[in-house]
């Protein structure tokens, strides 16, 4: 019969469920609770064939609910936890590894800890292999609070070392503490996958130890083995890494190198533009030039005044030299269009000008040398600069206008 | 019967009977030699027709449960809505005598008692099967999950039994699939010519019985006053002593969930009535509750409309017969007539009455309104002119916190029974698990709720919207009148309004589509749809129910300007 408006369980339920979800969207979590005290009954009737089932719904809300709510209590949250444990067998590691993170929010490190050895000597028959991921992802988190024992542990060493006592029983237990990470953690970082936090503790760990090419090792991998998603954060580490054990320029440019092509508005871009305007080699230089380009392609760095300087210093110099300044054409021509509005504009000269002189500066000089010195930025910060008498925009102005054909021939 | 020893081919306890009388194995299908002596077909009509006039003596087993049949569970209920009803007002007569007489009727008819031979279907209908398989094949008891398969399922049984696995010991007469002994019967599809009886069913025969008493409850109120729950339905199995057990099948028959329909429980009841072979009903006449006048005068007060629209609701009425006797009588079995449904029809009068007074076009009652505004300030009479406008704030802000509460109330539904249930033995310490973490995540986020949960059922009242003339806010509409939009003519006072229009010029066959005519909000104007609205939340139905009553009452009323407007076309095909 097409009685669709008759009311039954299923959509009375699937109403009290619209209803929590309206008040947890409008953070009315005591209305929330409420509707949920309702919604529960749904735990004694078999979903199998849907989705997502009330448990794992239950499950959801109420860490919802229980996280915002004024009254509710850690004694509560974990109360309740324990019974989502118990609901879901399928889920079980899951639940134990969110109740792990809440822990870590509240600072219950050694709750948390506790917890992460409980499920890890979880067995369920086929459901361990099934749930082999969440597995790894436990082990891994306690290795992570295994390094950080580690770390307080080296700290009080350290500290009692100034004093000239040895603690032995905090050595071995630091020691220990080292070798319980160090196991997890290398786990866990063969897995492809994004693990930044792991391999920088890892790699912490190999350093302090003296295993350097090991360190070296596991962030090439992390960095360069293409089953790994690309992850720009895995060639800063290495670079820093090669930077720390003073490895040559040329290692140093390689990899940052990469860095630039995946993500050109990254802040250590100024370090390796500033690396290249040094090198000898012109085609590092030239390298150098596009990377500083690029960075200010980007709006996050349209205030910086280091990053103009950059740029500032070397169009500067190429333009003293008189060599090379198709280098500058070339960059220029696919800007020529946009940086103007971008940058250039006469609202941006009086904004910059108020704000940062140093900034306006270092953009007048760059303006002024692609643009020519009629161009509205230059002109005003110039013309503002010089009736401040500020020296060094005299000395700008000075400079630009006996280097105006240059733009003559960039443009 | 205790037939214990091990099948010799798989080993196994678990025996069953073939049609033919011979023990087989359940789990491996090896039938044996033995026979068991004839089973004596008419121990059923013995037992039956004792524990249902006998009333308590059970036939006891060591674990005490007994043998119960599901009609027997079914008459409990009946006793106790009857109970509730009486404590609602309802005549003593209804309990003691007509709703008794009718269900023993209806078990002498569907021949589940009082009558000399029972339908002897207990085992055939456990050992044959409806589907369209080879009829002559060795008939072997359908495993339960086939048995399931043939039944209209709601909801999924399937997943939450797990018979297929269960080894439990067939004991004396009782179903291995449920706890009363012809379970299974009842969870077969309808056979041809039964009257299969139903949870909805058993309002169909309140309903019946009230009407028969021409009792002042119509099915609407019925209904509304089951989901408020002070009629037992819902887990009304609750009220079984404890040595009926419930298990397996039974839940299927009396754990419903969901609230039945007006459509569906009415359908059910003419059959019912036409199945008993009952007479005409006790006459509906003009001074009955149910006759329209009488209706609308209730409806009218609920809906905060003028007491001066009755003149208009009983004109209709009058205009177009459906105040007489012979309309309103219920004379089962008769298939020409349509059946009355008379809350729907009194509703659908008044909104007939609002059309020709207001139009109701989303333009024309404003006007009206309008005009009383001018006229009210005007108005020396001392009683005010009654102004559309302000009436339709009024009733829509209460109909909407009224609305809004009873939307929160249908997700707040609570199904489940105190008594918790198990299908089997086996999952009952998991379903008792789960109860209890129930309990405690209620109890735990009950806490967090800042409010006690509410435990109170509203009081049961005949009215659910009230309209008290001493406000002084002026938010009572029943002593105002419509002279403000009426016209003197020839003495009399007429509607200035002078058009109509009809909800549909053509009817749809009821018999085929269900319906006379086919709403859809959007295809009307606002104003009828919202007064449709709001008998809708009065009778707690669908608008297109009262919209369908609304066609058939405005065919009738302008009955001879179609007719002519018919023949005119088929003239000018000519």
């Amino acid at each position: 019969s097409s009685h669709e408006h008759k009311l039954n369980f299923k959509k009375s339920k699937e109403l009290c469920l619209s209803y929590i979800q309206d008040a947890m969207l409008q953070k009315q979590w005591k209305r929330a609770a409420e509707f949920l005290t309702f919604y529960v009954e749904s735990l004694e009737k078999d979903y199998s064939r849907e989705q997502i089932g009330p448990s794992e719904m239950i499950w959801r809300i109420g860490t919802e609910i229980l996280c915002h709510h004024s009254h509710s209590s850690m004694r509560e949250f974990n109360c309740f936890i324990e019974q989502m444990k118990t609901l879901g067998v399928k889920r079980y590691l899951k639940v134990c590894l969110e109740h792990v993170f809440h822990l870590l929010c509240h600072g219950q490190i050694d709750e948390a800890y506790q917890n992460l050895s409980l499920a890890e000597s979880w067995r369920f028959g086929e459901q361990t292999a099934i749930q082999d991921k969440e597995m790894k992802l436990i082990q891994a988190y306690r290795g992570l609070l295994d390094y950080y024992s580690w770390s307080k542990q080296k700290s009080i060493l350290l500290e009692h070392g100034l004093d000239g006592f040895a603690d032995l029983s905090v050595e071995q237990e630091m020691h220990s503490s080292f070798r319980k990470a160090a196991v997890n953690l290398k786990e866990i970082i063969k897995i492809p996958g994004v693990w930044d936090l792991f391999v920088k503790c890892y790699v912490d760990l190999l350093e302090f130890y003296g295993d350097h090419d090991e360190a070296r090792q596991v962030l090439n991998e992390y960095a360069y083995n293409s089953k790994f998603p690309a992850n720009p954060n895995a060639h800063v580490y290495l670079y820093q890494l090669l930077k720390r054990h003073g490895e040559s320029k040329k290692s140093l440019v390689s990899a940052l190198k990469i860095l630039h092509d995946i993500v050109p508005s990254h802040e250590l871009m100024i370090d390796f533009n500033t690396m290249l305007q040094k090198s000898k080699k012109s085609k590092k230089r030239r390298l150098g030039l596009e990377v500083i380009f690029a960075v200010l392609d980007y709006a996050g760095w349209k205030e910086s005044v280091k990053a103009w300087s950059c740029l500032a210093r070397q169009v500067k110099q190429i333009v003293i030299s008189e060599k090379h300044l198709d280098w500058i054409k070339q960059e220029w021509n696919c800007r020529k269009d946009w940086w103007p509005a971008f940058h250039f504009s006469r609202y941006l000269a009086k904004r910059n000008w108020l704000e940062n002189k140093s900034l306006s500066y270092e953009k007048a000089l760059v303006a002024g040398i692609l643009q020519g010195k009629d161009c509205k930025y230059f002109k005003y910060v110039s013309h503002q600069g010089c009736k401040a008498q500020v020296k060094r925009f005299r000395m700008l102005k000075k400079f630009v206008n006996r280097h105006s054909p240059v733009y003559l021939r960039t443009s | 019967r205790d037939f214990n020893e091990r099948c010799a081919q798989c080993s196994e306890v678990n025996w069953g009977l073939t049609d033919g009388g011979r023990f087989y194995c359940r789990s491996c299908h090896n039938v044996t030699e033995r026979t068991r002596e004839v089973v004596n077909t008419d121990f059923i009509t013995n037992s039956r027709v004792h524990t249902i006039s006998k009333g308590s003596r059970k036939q006891e087993n060591n674990d005490g449960r007994c043998e119960w049949y599901v009609c027997e569970g079914f008459q409990l209920i009946l006793k106790k809505q009857a109970e509730a009803l009486e404590a609602l007002g309802v005549c003593p007569q209804m309990k003691d005598e007509v709703l008794c007489n009718f269900w023993r009727c209806y078990l002498q008819k569907s021949k589940q008692a009082y009558c000399d031979r029972p339908a002897g279907e207990t085992l055939r209908a456990l050992s044959a099967c409806e589907s369209s398989t080879d009829v002559d094949s060795e008939p072997e008891p359908p495993s339960i999950l086939h048995l399931l398969s043939l039944s209209e399922s709601e909801g999924d049984l399937q997943t939450e039994c797990s018979f297929a696995s269960s080894r439990s010991k067939v004991s004396e007469s009782t179903s291995v699939y449920s706890g009363s002994v012809d379970g299974s019967l009842y969870v077969v599809k309808n056979q041809k010519g039964k009257l299969r009886m139903t949870m909805p069913m058993t309002l169909s025969f309140c309903y019946m019985a009230l009407l028969w008493l021409r009792e002042p409850m119509t099915l609407s109120e019925l209904l509304r006053f089951v989901v408020e729950g002070h009629i037992p339905y819902l887990n009304a199995f609750q009220h079984f002593p404890e040595k009926m057990k419930l298990c397996g099948l039974d839940l299927k028959i009396f754990c419903v969930e969901s609230w039945p329909v007006y459509e569906e429980v009415h359908n059910k009841m003419l059959e019912l009535a036409a199945f008993l072979d009952l007479p005409r009903f006790p006459d509906i006449t003009d001074s009955c509750f149910l006759h329209p006048d009488m209706l609308c005068i209730k409806y009218l007060m609920e809906a905060n409309l003028p007491d001066e629209l009755h003149n208009w609701t009983c004109r209709v009425v009058k205009k177009i017969g459906i105040g007489e006797v012979d309309f309103l009588t219920l004379v089962p079995g008769n298939k020409s007539t349509r059946k009355v449904k008379y809350d729907i029809l009194a509703a659908a009068v008044i909104v007939v009455a609002l059309k020709l007074l207001f139009l109701l076009d989303d333009h024309y009652e404003w006007l009206l309104s309008d005009l009383a505004e001018e006229r009210n300030k005007n108005n020396k009479e001392g009683c005010l002119y009654f102004e559309f406008k302000k009436w339709y704030e009024v009733v829509k802000h209460s109909l909407d916190v009224e609305q809004k509460k009873l939307d929160e109330e249908k997700a707040k539904y609570m199904w489940r029974c105190e008594k918790p249930l198990f299908y089997s033995v086996k999952n009952k310490s998991k379903v008792l698990k789960r109860r209890q973490m129930v309990v405690n995540l209620q109890n735990q986020f009950g806490k967090l709720s800042g409010s006690v949960r509410r435990a109170e059922k509203p009081n049961p009242s005949s009215f659910q919207l009230s309209w008290s003339e001493e406000n002084t806010d002026g938010s009572c509409f029943h002593g105002h009148s419509l002279k403000g939009i009426l016209q003197e003519k020839c003495g009399l006072l007429t509607a200035m309004n002078p058009d109509y229009w009809l909800c549909t010029v053509k009817l749809c066959n009821e018999k085929v589509c269900g319906h006379l005519a086919h709403y859809r909000d959007v295809d009307f104007p606002q104003s009828y749809h919202f007064v449709l609205r709001l008998f809708s939340f009065l009778l707690r139905i669908q608008p297109s129910y009262i919209h369908d009553e609304v066609c058939m009452i405005e065919h009738k009323l302008f009955n001879k300007k179609l007719y002519k407007k018919l023949k005119y076309n088929t003239v000018l095909r000519k």
